[in-house]
């Protein structure tokens, strides 16, 4: 039996994509209405899904549809969601439309307050249907339950960020849009290697995920396996060594596409650890837990240090998402419950915090044409509006308790502080390690917002225009987002804890959540 | 005495396909020699086409009604097994699309017997005088590419080897602009060709000597029982392997291409690019496959040597080139190394071996496409003084022509082996076979193949970055102020884009099909 949902989700953009890319030439204000029109709908269809979820039939996945693709090479077109995969589904379906908006001028040749152009006038139509291509993709690579569709998909959504950053961005762009697909692509043809190798090795002639958990035993074997997913995603989140290409594609992709970026597409890296890496091979994830959680650390660490010393405020809150990406996979390899189902929800909150920091940046530098913070000053007085929402998106970077992010990263925390799962107290060594860089996040977070918003009021900034409806429209939902979450996580948690647990027990671990249901029924 | 000559018995039906293409060629000898030149031309081109076209018919027919033959032909000098007449098809296929750009009027010169810049030059050029011997001179050349993977003894495949390679270093010479470098193209490849055939040639005396038979089977019969460290079959087997990856551009045989490529008619280039290679390989397959097989850990881990080294050198060279024909050839020379993966891939049950087989046939289809294609795009980028193969000079083309240089982007993706273009599924064919062998136990290679499908992924990324190159040129770079002109294209041109773009995103998306047909041409494997 197969469900529809999903692949009518899917069809939606790319259909969206199709008729943007066709229309006819100077049909600017059409392109951008169709992309946002299809962006809704897809949100729509998103949410009714979403509160279906929990009434839906289906084990694990539910939606699920399995359609042969490539029957010589075991390959389906198999799609289906598990409660992880819903919300990072909701999370994209959400950041889409708010992006539309947020970039409804940026192909138009964007103009400072002062009148300067910053960026020329491009396609505009090239630009949205890119951006429904990039959607369809996200969702299917969320939703992907065959490992080589998986693949495919996450190869091919580099093709469109590519282009969005090489043709849209700053002034750097294509060597950022050159160094960003370069790694990406590298991790990608290493994971394809062990992509085949599975299929080799576990010699069920099939890439359905569910049917490969366990089928690997030989420990050797899982290990250099393993090696070759988590490099790729290791990339992609990215974790310490090899991040150096996200400030630089942040910083010079258009604000919409480094949301997306930062907010979406490496959430595919830590996403992939989760549901890959840990299922796929438990016992190599148990050996190499404690290597990796001591780079993640550093990541928290070296990405929140790093970004104190950023003069750009995108390369700033890159970094800051390099440190709180550390996080993520800190609580992904914690091997416990609550620190995974925290570092679940710190994806998606992660997603709307980071989304709305960008937004609310991207419409500061667009009225400056810089993105250095030695050019503002005093910008509350002057756009009182966009610097409310400033501040709330950074606080929400530093995770204040009240804002989403705090309950996440607090669960992380505490769930590796008490995770049992690597004997030692060695987790919980390093959790109390990267409770340093809550401090860290602070100076990073309330300098930028100093030197920004507060002090004597720069003479160009006196020109800025306070937000306008549309950029208000963008910011608000994300705003209300991370207040509402912070006090009221439930409903996440409660589509994340139920999957959260099947991973715990296909990777084999002792799982005190189970144990305790179990004792109470 | 009563020695009464056998006549051989021929089986035309098999044959057919082939001795079309043969008696096309005869005959338009024949029209060289007596049409008036203002009819040669109309007669040329049809003859051309229709003798292609129904060669492929033939093949088709053949296919249907009657399926492989399980014996060779010929007295057993020709197999025509389900792997020919699936190489058969593809050179025919690509044979009539590069045709199409063939009939092309700029490309080829007015008077070859001209010295370049001299007054006789200019003359032929006005009076719009022509080689209309080029479509003939292709034809045994397409003939040639159908004999050489087809052959089943040693010697009708130096026959076939010779009647492909000679019309095609005379072709390369044709080129009309920058004739000088077309003629030196054509003098490199035919010198160092004609090494490679003499190296080829006396690989062949040396394992007659050895096995006492040219035939391929034969030879595999005589390794089964003989001595396998024969000074004789060594060195046989090493000269026979030169001649054969010479022709495939295999590292360190790989140097006549770029220039070749660089210097040759960018049509002729095409054909060269694809048609060749998939000849090259269907030959290379059939001597280490049927006449080696039995020397199998003495070749492979020969192989492993160069398949790493022609990926290395063709993805690494790339990066330097500033032509794009240059940069495509060495693009070609890098794929000719992931091919060489696949035929190491060898197992010892047959039915492993045909998915093997299947999958380099799969990657020569999707690979020859794409090349043509990318190829016809590279002649309608024009300068005043030909084809604008400086790199530098596509810059911003993507501004100027979106959907040429979208196009072209596209055929590039699908060489780097991204996701839903068909080159993916090339590569991951032929990859996955390469691993599945090593995995086999006890293959003597075992994690050598898959430490060769870690380069050959590397070797991918670094290919990606020169592709990608050429991507940030047309699209992230502003359009130079005397940038090149795009030529209108002839219809011919288009049909053979559209083409090679229809396989290209057909075959990336639903593959399907496509590795049925390539499965069901390998699955009895090679006559032996």
């Amino acid at each position: 039996m197969s469900s529809l949902w999903l692949p009518i989700l899917l069809a939606v953009p790319v259909l969206g994509a199709v008729v943007v890319a066709l229309l006819p030439k100077g049909a600017d204000q059409v392109a951008k209405q169709v992309t946002l029109a299809v962006s809704l709908v897809v949100l729509a269809l998103t949410l009714v899904m979403a509160f279906q979820f929990p009434s839906a039939k289906g084990d694990r996945f539910k939606f699920a549809a399995v359609y042969d693709w490539i029957p010589s090479f075991g390959v389906h077109f198999g799609v289906g969601v598990d409660g992880i995969a819903l919300v990072l589904i909701v999370l994209s379906a959400v950041l889409v439309p708010i992006v539309v908006l947020a970039s409804w001028h940026d192909a138009d040749g964007v103009r400072t307050a002062d009148g300067t152009l910053i960026t020329p006038k491009r396609s505009v139509k090239t630009y949205f249907s890119l951006l429904l291509v990039l959607e369809a993709m996200m969702i299917g690579v969320f939703a992907a339950t065959d490992i080589f569709l998986f693949y495919v998909f996450f190869e091919a959504m580099l093709i469109p960020m590519y282009f969005m950053i090489g043709s849209y961005g700053g002034a750097q762009r294509s060597y950022a849009a050159v160094k960003f697909l370069l790694y990406s692509l590298f991790g990608g043809l290493l994971m394809l290697v062990a992509v085949i190798g599975l299929y080799v090795v576990a010699g069920k002639s099939t890439f359905m995920f569910p049917e490969l958990v366990g089928a690997i035993q030989d420990p050797a074997t899982q290990k250099w396996l393993f090696a070759g997913f988590f490099i790729a995603f290791a990339i992609k989140a990215p974790l310490w060594p090899v991040h150096t290409w996200l400030p630089d594609a942040a910083a010079q992709a258009p604000a919409g596409a480094a949301v997306l970026l930062v907010g979406v597409l490496d959430k595919v890296g830590t996403f992939g650890m989760l549901r890959f890496c840990l299922e796929l091979f438990p016992d190599a994830a148990k050996a190499f837990t404690m290597p990796i959680v001591v780079l993640a650390v550093i990541s928290i660490i070296y990405g929140a240090i790093v970004a104190i010393g950023q003069s750009d405020m995108k390369r700033l809150i890159a970094y800051t998402s390099i440190s709180h990406f550390g996080f993520i996979v800190m609580g992904v390899f914690a091997m416990s419950q609550v620190a995974q189902s925290g570092a679940t929800l710190y994806m998606v909150n992660h997603g709307f915090a980071t989304g709305a920091l960008f937004l609310a940046a991207g419409f500061l530098i667009a009225r400056r044409g810089s993105p250095h913070i030695a050019d503002y000053g005093g910008a509350q007085k002057v756009t009182p509006l966009l610097a409310g929402f400033f501040l709330i998106a950074g606080l929400a970077g530093l995770s204040l308790p009240g804002l989403s992010s705090f309950v996440s990263e607090f669960m992380v925390m505490t769930g590796t502080y008490a995770s049992k799962a690597h004997g030692s107290g060695a987790l919980t060594v390093a959790a109390v390690v990267s409770a340093l860089a809550v401090i860290l996040a602070a100076v990073y977070i309330l300098w930028m917002v100093q030197r920004v918003l507060n002090g004597p009021t720069a003479e160009p900034v006196k020109a800025f225009k306070d937000l306008n409806v549309r950029e208000i429209v963008v910011l608000a939902p994300l705003v209300a987002l991370i207040i509402g979450f912070g006090f009221f996580p439930k409903p996440l948690l409660d589509v994340i804890n139920p999957a959260v647990s099947q991973t715990l027990v296909n990777v084999k671990v002792d799982n005190p959540a189970i144990a305790e249901k179990g004792a109470g029924q | 005495m009563n020695d009464i000559m056998q006549a051989p018995t021929i089986e035309y039906g098999t044959l057919a396909p082939m001795l079309l293409v043969f008696g096309a060629a005869v005959l338009g000898v024949l029209v060289e020699a007596f049409a008036p030149r203002y009819l040669r031309k109309v007669m040329q081109v049809p003859l051309t086409l229709v003798s292609l076209g129904g060669a492929f018919a033939l093949v088709l027919v053949q296919v249907i009604m009657r399926g492989a033959p399980t014996e060779a032909v010929a007295m057993g000098a020709v197999a025509v097994d389900g792997p020919a007449l699936f190489i058969w098809g593809v050179i025919l296929v690509l044979s009539f699309v590069c045709v199409l750009l063939v009939n092309d009027e700029g490309h080829f010169v007015a008077s070859a017997a001209a010295v370049p810049g001299s007054a006789d030059e200019e003359e032929a050029e006005a009076a719009g005088s022509g080689h209309t011997e080029i479509y003939p001179l292709l034809l045994f050349a397409v003939g040639g590419m159908m004999l050489f993977p087809a052959a089943h003894d040693l010697l009708t495949m130096f026959v076939g080897l010779e009647v492909m390679s000679l019309p095609l270093y005379l072709m390369c010479g044709l080129a009309r602009r920058r004739r000088l470098l077309s003629q030196e193209a054509s003098m490199k490849y035919f010198l160092l060709g004609a090494f490679s055939s003499a190296f080829f040639l006396y690989g062949t005396a040396m394992l007659y000597g050895y096995a006492g038979t040219v035939s391929l089977p034969g030879i595999n019969k005589a390794l089964a029982g003989g001595a396998l460290l024969d000074p004789l079959l060594l060195i046989g087997f090493a000269m026979l392997g030169v001649g054969l990856l010479f022709k495939i551009g295999a590292a360190p045989f790989q140097a006549w291409k770029p220039d070749v490529y660089q210097g040759a008619p960018t049509p002729i280039t095409a054909l060269m690019a694809s048609g060749t290679l998939v000849a090259a390989m269907g030959a290379v397959l059939r001597v280490f496959w049927v006449g080696l097989g039995n020397l199998d850990w003495n070749w492979r881990p020969v192989m492993w040597a160069v398949a790493a080294l022609t990926m290395i050198v063709g993805a690494v060279l790339a990066i330097t080139q500033t032509d794009i024909k240059r940069m495509l050839a060495y693009s070609s020379i890098a794929h000719a190394g992931f091919l060489l993966i696949g035929v190491m891939a060898t197992f010892d049950k047959s039915q492993q071996n045909a998915g093997s087989l299947s999958a380099i046939l799969f990657y020569l289809l999707v690979y020859s496409f794409t090349t043509v294609g990318a190829f016809a795009i590279v002649t309608m980028v024009r300068d005043p003084g030909g084809e604008a193969g400086h790199l530098s000079r596509w810059a911003g083309l993507g501004k100027r022509s979106p959907v040429l240089a979208g196009v072209f982007a596209f055929f590039l993706l699908a060489f780097a082996g991204i996701p839903l273009t068909s080159g993916f599924f090339g590569k991951y064919a032929v990859f996955a076979a390469a691993l599945a062998s090593g995995s086999e136990s006890g293959d003597s290679l075992g994690g050598w193949m898959t430490g060769l499908v870690v380069l050959g992924v590397v070797a991918s990324a670094v290919a990606a970055f020169f592709y990608v190159r050429v991507i940030v040129l047309m699209f992230f770079s502003e359009p130079a102020a005397d940038g090149p002109s795009i030529a209108e294209p002839s219809m011919g041109t288009v049909a053979v884009i559209a083409v090679a773009a229809l396989v290209t995103v057909g075959v990336g998306l639903f593959p399907q099909p496509m590795l049925d047909v390539a499965h069901q041409a390998a699955a009895n494997l090679f006559i032996r």
